[in-house]
């Protein structure tokens, strides 16, 4: 199923497809956010925002507009 | 040996990979902070032994995850790297990975080395291998890496000798480029730079055209070529993400062959922590306690030697004045100098102790969870989450506040940071709340337990708190700054914080405080001595008029000394100066000589109350009451006969302190990080406007 980022809960994982180059930042691919990657998104701050995840290895904590832009394909 | 001789090391590295941690152990004490040309990054430098009798300058440079900056600690990295006639260019690099993070710690390796400059890769916390579960084949990296590697553990010490020999011999190491981004980008393109710029390394060219900023070591020629090239950001944009891309594709292909990590060895401590400390409840919990022992310990800790080196520089005032022979130089030294001094060296026991628990917390990974739970409450007020340092280290001191707002990348977040962090409560404003409260507010008990001398404190400190975050929100509404703030924080594994490290990182933060606004502490201190110690032809004269008038006020010669001394303050620079600005201050319920008190604590609030000791040692015969609070006390209104420092009056002062802008080293901090006076000023008129009104307000409401 194709969603976001921030379209995961808590516990569940996908694999990178796309992401809008306009709006991500270059660190946050340096980071290991890659095309093709896994991503799982381990939680969520409590005021719904920042959602911290782990991707390609790197744990990281990026804003929901963030998360809104990369594309990625959930796992089941 | 000379410095000229000495190899030039420069340190790079991920954050957390321990990469401070080997700095302390390549050069231990031997270690200075200075500045970068122009900007106020703090420098670290040290002096390492090599074999054969050869030695090693080591730079730690500021952490990155990249070469492509996004902070200003940041740009220094590049910059160094960048320029080779930068005073700091390396002759080797040691690029820090750790070996749990090794993937994205390659990428900036990857960067790294096609500077084309001598690079050696540390791989740190080696000692952890076998319990992680990791295998690594070391020759293969090497081979394929294209330089030495070297296994080290910075804390326990190992592989640091082995790491000294091969910087020692760094001429031998391979400077060819890891990854040859020109095909994989856009060959025709690439090979067109190359032809433009044929002596510089390519990855060179590639950073000189991506990055917003031009580089002035180039020579004009180039600088029009480079122009050219970065016409098109989207294009640049494009290309910089397949070039990190490719970079991770190409490690990926090393990792694949030369490293294994055993997932099942992996530990579920760190997500259970992150469970309790991040949850929405215990979460916010946990971080107000670890805030109220912070503050609990400023206040009670900091507080006995605070009082030590009170006494101290007061006695050495005094035996000054006793040793040397009168005259104006022993009265620059005991009255301008030396309470100048002590006025810096007093603040140094609550600056270390916050600087302790921030590199505590910044050691163990917890810093970074705060970041996380903060960031949405802050961003309502202009803010992020990483503001809550500089917002927590501005009760200690405005001056470390305001330059911790460095890691934060969105200038519009940073600025208002900078911005607002001077209304939280500085340990500056303690001494002059704590006398006025004593003065004011009844030694009484509400429901048996809660001071109300206390509570009045705590509603001090609240108050230095709201009007932070409600100017942030103002600033927020009406900043039309446009920058885009992109947020990435790395959360990283928990640690158990290297006592070394914490010790270094407060003795060189405390150290920078000391001469970075000491020397602005110390030279207002000297200036003020001086409009008080001058005046005009009354103050020239006030010996010989003092005696006339106290001939018959039956004085002994203590009281003789007290009373000259504040006649003398009435008609130097700054009494003059009091009076001047009386009717300005007048709707406050103020007289000139707490206007004298207003001017001289310009320089740092706690000036306050040492001022007004001189001035009211005037007008009461009884000896007993010798303390400043009891001298505060009698002063009596001249025109209502009451009390000065009655209750309306005491309430405006709290107002007027907590609101005032009252710090001259807070706006020269200010100056220097925001590059503008436009930002020192707003602050300065704004914040004093504020406090007028406000105190005001309070006085006219409750006279």
């Amino acid at each position: 199923m194709e969603t976001t980022i921030a379209g995961l809960k808590v516990g569940e994982q996908g694999v990178i497809k796309d992401m809008s180059l306009e709006n991500i930042p270059l660190s946050l691919l340096e980071m290991g956010c890659l095309p093709g990657e896994n991503v799982e998104l381990l939680q969520i701050a409590p005021l719904h925002d920042p959602l911290y995840i782990r991707v390609n290895g790197s744990h990281l904590a990026i804003r929901k507009e963030t998360a809104n832009q990369i594309l990625i394909t959930k796992k089941q | 040996m000379s410095n000229s001789k000495a190899i030039k090391v420069a340190l790079v590295g991920n954050p957390n990979t321990g990469k401070t941690s080997l700095f302390n152990q390549l050069t231990g004490l031997n270690q200075k902070v200075g500045n970068y040309p122009g900007i106020t990054v703090d420098k670290k430098v040290g002096v390492s032994q090599l074999p054969n009798n050869k030695k090693a300058t080591i730079l730690d440079l500021p952490g990155t995850y990249s070469i492509n900056p996004t902070t200003l600690d940041e740009n220094i990295v590049l910059r160094t790297l960048l320029d080779t006639k930068h005073e700091d260019y390396p002759d080797v690099i040691v690029v820090v990975a750790d070996i749990e993070n090794i993937k994205r710690n390659l990428l900036l390796y990857s960067q790294i080395k096609d500077l084309q400059i001598p690079t050696i890769l540390a791989i740190n916390m080696a000692d952890q291998i076998s319990r992680k579960g990791i295998e690594i084949n070391l020759e293969l990296l090497k081979k394929k890496l294209k330089t030495e590697v070297v296994l080290i553990s910075a804390r326990k010490n190992q592989g640091i000798e082995d790491l000294k020999g091969i910087i020692e011999k760094y001429q031998s190491l391979n400077t060819s480029p890891l990854a040859n981004i020109s095909n994989k980008i856009d060959a025709v393109y690439f090979s067109k730079m190359r032809e433009d710029f044929p002596n510089i390394p390519l990855y060179k060219i590639w950073l000189y055209i991506t990055q917003l900023e031009d580089f002035e070591s180039l020579s004009d020629a180039q600088k029009e070529n480079i122009k050219f090239y970065k016409k098109d950001r989207e294009k640049l944009k494009k290309y910089q993400h397949k070039e990190t891309i490719f970079r991770y594709q190409q490690i990926n292909e090393v990792l694949k062959k030369a490293y294994y990590i055993d997932k099942n060895k992996a530990t579920d401590l760190r997500a259970e922590l992150d469970r309790i400390l991040t949850h929405r409840i215990f979460g916010y919990v946990i971080f107000a306690m670890i805030l109220i022992l912070i503050f609990q310990s400023i206040f009670d800790w900091a507080s006995v030697p605070m009082d030590f080196i009170d006494s101290f520089f007061g006695n050495l005032s005094v035996k000054t004045k006793q040793v040397l022979p009168p005259g104006m130089f022993t009265d620059l030294i005991s009255e301008g100098v030396i309470p100048g001094i002590g006025g810096i060296v007093i603040f140094i026991p609550q600056i270390a102790i916050l600087f302790l628990f921030v590199a505590i917390l910044e050691e163990t990974g917890y810093m970074s969870r705060v970041v996380f739970l903060m960031d949405k409450i802050m961003r309502r007020f202009g803010m992020s989450g990483k503001s809550v340092v500089p917002l927590v280290s501005g009760t200690a001191c405005a001056i470390p506040a305001v330059m911790a707002a460095r890691n934060i990348s969105g200038w519009k977040e940073r600025l208002i940071t900078i911005l607002v962090v001077p209304f939280t409560t500085c340990s500056a404003r303690l001494p002059v709340y704590a006398i006025i409260i004593a003065l004011i507010i009844p030694q009484q008990r509400i429901l048996g337990i809660f001071s109300l001398q206390g509570l009045t404190l705590l509603t001090l400190y609240f108050l230095g708190f709201a009007s932070a975050l409600l100017s942030g929100f103002l600033l927020h509404k009406v900043l039309k700054i446009k920058s885009k703030s992109f947020f990435v924080i790395e959360m990283p594994n928990y640690k158990i914080p290297s006592i070394k490290n914490v010790f270094y990182t407060v003795v060189e933060k405390t150290k920078a405080f000391v001469f970075g606004a000491g020397k602005i502490i110390l030279a207002i201190s000297i200036i003020l001595w001086f409009l008080a110690s001058n005046g005009s032809k009354d103050f020239d004269n006030a010996d010989e008029d003092f005696k006339g008038k106290a001939e018959n006020m039956h004085l002994d010669s203590g009281a003789y000394q007290e009373q000259l001394a504040s006649y003398k303050l009435e008609n130097s620079y700054i009494g003059i100066m009091g009076k001047t600005i009386e009717p300005a201050i007048k709707p406050l319920g103020y007289d000139w000589k707490i206007g004298i008190a207003l001017i001289s604590s310009f320089a740092a609030r706690e000036v306050f109350v040492g001022t007004l000791a001189t001035i009211y040692s005037v007008g009461n015969d009884d000896e007993n009451n010798t303390t400043i609070k009891q001298r505060m006390a009698a002063e009596i209104n001249l025109e209502t006969g009451k009390a000065l420092f009655n209750f309306p009056v005491g309430m405006s002062l709290l107002v007027f302190y907590a609101f005032a802008m009252q710090c001259v080293s807070t706006l020269a901090i200010v100056k220097r990080e925001t590059n503008s006076w436009k930002w020192p000023l707003l602050q300065l008129f704004g914040m004093g406007a504020l406090a007028y009104i406000a105190a005001f307000l309070t006085y006219t409401v409750l006279v």
